[in-house]
């Protein structure tokens, strides 16, 4: 697979859009998947991880090719979302359940006429903890936590995609995981 | 109260980093101790809750939204893909672009007055005479001028772009060609060429 991206990325470098179409269907979820849960909301992740990719695709030029391309394009993704965190108001994600619209797997939106079997409504409700616990994370180490157990990047990974250094790595996710237990532990 | 190295310990383990010494001493702690236990099977079932909500799909339409979003292709790169796609195609059209250019500037450069030199022609100015009594014998072609006919050609007459008279008293044994238009030029080329190319055929038996 390595390969094939490295060919589509030459074609890309001399202009070729088709190809990096193909790129997109590559890390579509992936991105789009690291936005929303750092983000909360799937307008905004769809809005950041269309912009990742249109930053890759200007920005292709001063990609080192040496590097993997899920790691520069995860850096680029994981900087948008900081940004955009940085510039909303601490609790906007609390509002931001009802501008998901099409949630069906993450919020409950489910005509409350039609009971679902109570496993399937267990893990949506479950889910939907997940999901906020997670976005009261201090963004650093909401940042870790996803990259390592929703996008299941190595530490050596994660460590590259966010500039720092090893142990700094480690210990936000740490942190991140204790957090989440002191939140979870009694679901 | 239970060391914080305890702690550390679970850490390396949930991140595949612990040494067999580390973990030997982990489990031996955690069979000892019941809070312990519970803090370590708490933290790997938060890791298997956030694993479980892990799988998400991008919007239908996503990577076409982001083509459309992308600062326009340069047209070259749209071209070499044309041609990529349809070789022959591309083969053709660039043959008759070739075709069609040489033909013009033919015709456009061909703007100057010629005629083949033969015996008997009388040349005055840009008029070509075929004088009385004479009999000139070949084909003539006149360019960019004119003929007159007033003794005998044994052979073809061909006029480009020019004008031709026939006395009364002049003779031509074979056609009798006038072109004056572009696409009349190109019929005659066409013509000349498959006449050529019958001709060598019909020289063959001759030549052996």
């Amino acid at each position: 697979m390595d390969a094939i991206v490295k060919k589509r990325i030459k074609q890309v470098i001399k202009g070729d859009q088709d190809a990096f179409g193909e790129i997109v269907e590559l890390y579509k979820n992936s991105i789009y998947q690291l936005c929303f849960r750092m983000l909360g909301n799937r307008h905004e992740a769809e809005d950041i991880a269309q912009e990742a990719f249109i930053r890759a695709f200007v920005n292709i030029k001063s990609f080192n090719q040496d590097l993997k391309f899920s790691t520069w394009l995860f850096r680029i993704a994981t900087n948008l979302c900081i940004d955009r965190m940085r510039k909303k108001k601490p609790d906007h994600y609390l509002d931001a359940e009802v501008a998901g619209t099409d949630g069906l797997t993450m919020y409950s939106q489910i005509p409350s006429n039609t009971p679902l079997p109570e496993t399937e409504l267990e893990s949506l409700e479950l889910q939907e903890t997940v999901q906020n616990e997670i976005l009261k994370l201090p963004d650093k180490y909401r940042s870790a936590i996803v990259l390592k157990y929703m996008e299941e990047l190595s530490l050596n990974e994660i460590s590259e995609i966010l500039e720092l250094p090893l142990g700094t790595v480690k210990t936000r996710i740490h942190r991140g995981r204790e957090a989440l237990r002191q939140q979870l532990r009694y679901v | 109260m239970c060391p914080e190295q305890i702690i550390e310990l679970m850490h390396e383990y949930l991140d595949e980093e612990i040494t067999p010494e580390h973990e030997q001493t982990l489990r031996e702690h955690l069979q000892s101790c019941k809070d312990c236990e519970a803090v370590f099977n708490e933290l790997k079932k938060t890791i298997a809750f956030v694993r479980s909500v892990s799988y998400m799909q991008a919007p239908d339409n996503f990577t076409a939204n982001v083509l459309a979003r992308l600062p326009k292709e340069k047209r070259k790169i749209g071209m070499q893909r044309w041609i990529k796609n349809h070789p022959m195609l591309a083969a053709a059209s660039l043959f008759l672009v070739l075709m069609m250019g040489s033909l013009f500037s033919t015709w456009n450069e061909d703007r100057e007055f010629s005629v083949t030199k033969q015996k008997n022609l009388v040349v005055q100015n840009n008029t070509v005479i075929v004088p009385k009594g004479e009999t000139v014998k070949g084909d003539v072609i006149v360019r960019n001028g004119k003929l007159k006919i007033e003794g005998e050609v044994q052979g073809d007459v061909t006029v480009i772009n020019g004008e031709k008279y026939l006395a009364s008293a002049g003779h031509v044994t074979g056609q009798i060609d006038e072109v004056n238009e572009v696409f009349d030029w190109i019929w005659y080329h066409i013509k000349k060429t498959t006449h050529d190319v019958v001709q060598i055929f019909e020289n063959q038996p001759e030549t052996k």
